[in-house]
């Protein structure tokens, strides 16, 4: 198991937003969670990361408790995140945005490999390369959050929301990328999204958070057919 | 050129010195401080006790100062690991505060009458004063703004900037906030010592007073107003405010009031500073100001 969280409570002061969530991730699959606006999927994903505190409960990654880690530790082994609203560093160029995400690989042939291949996969951020960061679109920034966690070869990658604010043919790519990244190299995934019908088709699993608990789970077909999540989420 | 010319020519250099420190901190880091002078004062009264107690010359007394200066910024730099930026800002004015108090209280720092009989820097036998100072000093400044400019172009300047940008996504990178943060801290801070030994040498007497909290404002408002995280900023800024107050003698009890103010008009209509991203200055003279861009 790549991924296990057990237990998991969060809470601001005295909103309690996540209460008692479990569930894990096997090496390679990709995985959604699925929940209605402030059902806490953020909350799940910044506490993996280790970004928000946790009152309760543990985070188990390759069978090593990380509670304890700092963010940039866990980082380093291996977790990476996009964030919700992809948080590029505004005043930092395209490129300086992906070198940042490189941090780690010290070797600079690795970095320059990698930045060829995401170049390839976002060609417009290869255009932008030398423009700040917060001059690109809301769409661009996206796909270069995808690209400054992905160019340090992360062995888990958390995605928040990442087709907020993509065009419809934008988001088709992006799930493609995210597809393939999990099916040809192997890349598990653990996917938020509001999209929903988009992500169970890429995904293994699925789970559904209701009033701060997996409430649903099962495999992603199952899911896309379970009538609770047809008629909440999916609006028939 | 003029003793008095060289006179202030000298402490445009010195301060600018400490200046290069702050921008590292406040600039590339994104740290704020408001006690810088603490540190130009650790320095100097380091570099001071070094020559007059222990007897050593400047050049044998710098390294020591440096890392004193640098060591104690990394202690006194810990809070900014914990502690918001607003609150981060109240930290560093108390250590201002404590360290003058400090200097003027204990007796081993030589009470309110300060240290007198620092030693002029001596180099190929020579006597360090007037214009020959004036160029020492420059040559030290050149050295602090070639590390400026060779840091925009390393990894942990990059590692700075994502902080300052966004602290939890940079740490989400594998960017360690701790580390880079007291190194931005030492960095700035070893600086400012420079730039106090420096000085004690050349006022050959130093007192508590002279590394005030309103010294601090000044290398802020230097900054601010230079641009802070630019190459060049920290310089033209201490030019322009070492020669304003010269310009305007019967104003120099308001300098404070005068620091401040600009200070807030520099925030409210150009924060990047006088060589900052899309300032008016830039437009005109960017083919001259490529490198420290940021
Ligand atoms: N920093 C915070 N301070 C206080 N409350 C917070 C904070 N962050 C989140 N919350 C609360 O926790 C709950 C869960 O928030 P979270 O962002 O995890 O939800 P989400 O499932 O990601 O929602 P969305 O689909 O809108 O992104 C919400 O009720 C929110 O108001
Ligand atoms: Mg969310």
């Amino acid at each position: 198991m790549l991924l296990e969280v057990r237990d998991l409570h969060i809470s601001y002061g005295d909103i309690q937003a996540v209460c008692g969530v479990g569930f894990h991730l096997e090496e390679g699959e990709l995985v959604s969670i699925i929940g209605a606006n402030g059902a806490g999927k953020t909350s799940i994903l910044q506490s993996i990361m280790g970004i928000v505190s946790t009152k309760k409960g543990s985070v188990i990654f390759k069978g090593r408790e990380i509670s304890g880690l700092a963010s940039h530790e866990r980082a380093r082994i291996g977790i990476r995140m996009v964030p919700e609203r992809s948080r590029v560093f505004p005043r930092l160029t395209v490129y300086e945005n992906l070198l940042a995400g490189a941090y780690g690989l010290r070797k600079k042939i690795d970095v320059e490999k990698r930045t060829e291949w995401l170049y390839s996969v976002f060609p417009v951020l290869k255009e932008r390369s030398s423009q700040l960061g917060h001059t690109l679109s809301g769409g661009e920034q996206q796909q270069l959050a995808i690209a400054r966690a992905l160019i340090s070869e992360p062995e888990l990658l958390l995605v928040d929301e990442v087709s907020m604010g993509l065009m419809p043919k934008l988001v088709d790519e992006v799930f493609e990328v995210l597809r393939q990244l999990n099916k040809e190299q192997g890349l598990s995934i653990l996917l938020v999204e509001q999209n929903v019908v988009a992500s169970l088709a890429i995904s293994t699993r699925g789970y559904v958070l209701e009033t701060g608990t997996c409430a649903i789970q099962g495999d992603a077909a199952e899911l896309a057919d379970n009538p609770r999540v047809k008629e909440v989420y999916l609006g028939h | 050129m003029s003793a008095y010319v060289t006179t202030i020519a000298t402490m445009i250099t010195i301060q600018a010195i400490a200046v290069c420190g702050l921008n590292v901190i406040v600039g590339y880091a994104g740290q704020i401080s408001l006690g810088h002078a603490a540190f130009f004062g650790i320095g100097a009264y380091a570099a001071a006790l070094l020559a007059t107690k222990a007897g050593l010359s400047f050049w044998m007394g710098l390294p020591l100062v440096i890392c004193i200066s640098g060591l104690i910024g990394l202690l006194l730099g810990l809070p900014s690991i914990r502690v918001r930026e607003d609150f981060l800002a109240i930290t560093t004015i108390g250590i201002n505060f404590i360290v003058e108090a400090l200097f003027r209280y204990v007796p081993f720092f030589g009470g309110a009458l300060g240290i007198g009989g620092i030693p002029r820097i001596v180099l190929f036998g020579i006597r360090m004063k007037g214009e020959a100072f004036l160029l020492l000093s420059a040559g030290f400044l050149a050295i602090c703004m070639m590390l400026s400019w060779w840091l925009t172009r390393s990894w942990a300047s990059l590692a700075c900037y994502a902080i300052r940008e966004d602290e939890s996504a940079a740490s989400t990178l594998g960017i360690s906030p701790v580390r880079f943060k007291l190194f931005a801290f030492v960095i700035g801070t070893a600086m400012a010592g420079l730039a106090g030994s420096l000085y004690a040498h050349y006022m050959q007497f130093i007192s508590a007073g002279d590394f005030s909290f309103p010294v601090s404002v000044g290398f802020l408002s230097m900054l601010v107003l230079g641009g802070m995280g630019t190459l060049w900023g920290p310089l033209i800024g201490t030019i322009i405010l070492g020669i304003l107050p010269e310009a305007f003698r019967s104003l120099v009890d308001y300098r404070i009031f005068l620091y401040t103010l600009l200070l807030l008009l520099m925030i409210r209509f150009q924060p990047g500073g006088l060589l900052g991203e899309g300032s008016a200055a830039r437009r005109v003279l960017a083919p001259l100001l490529r490198g420290g861009r940021r």
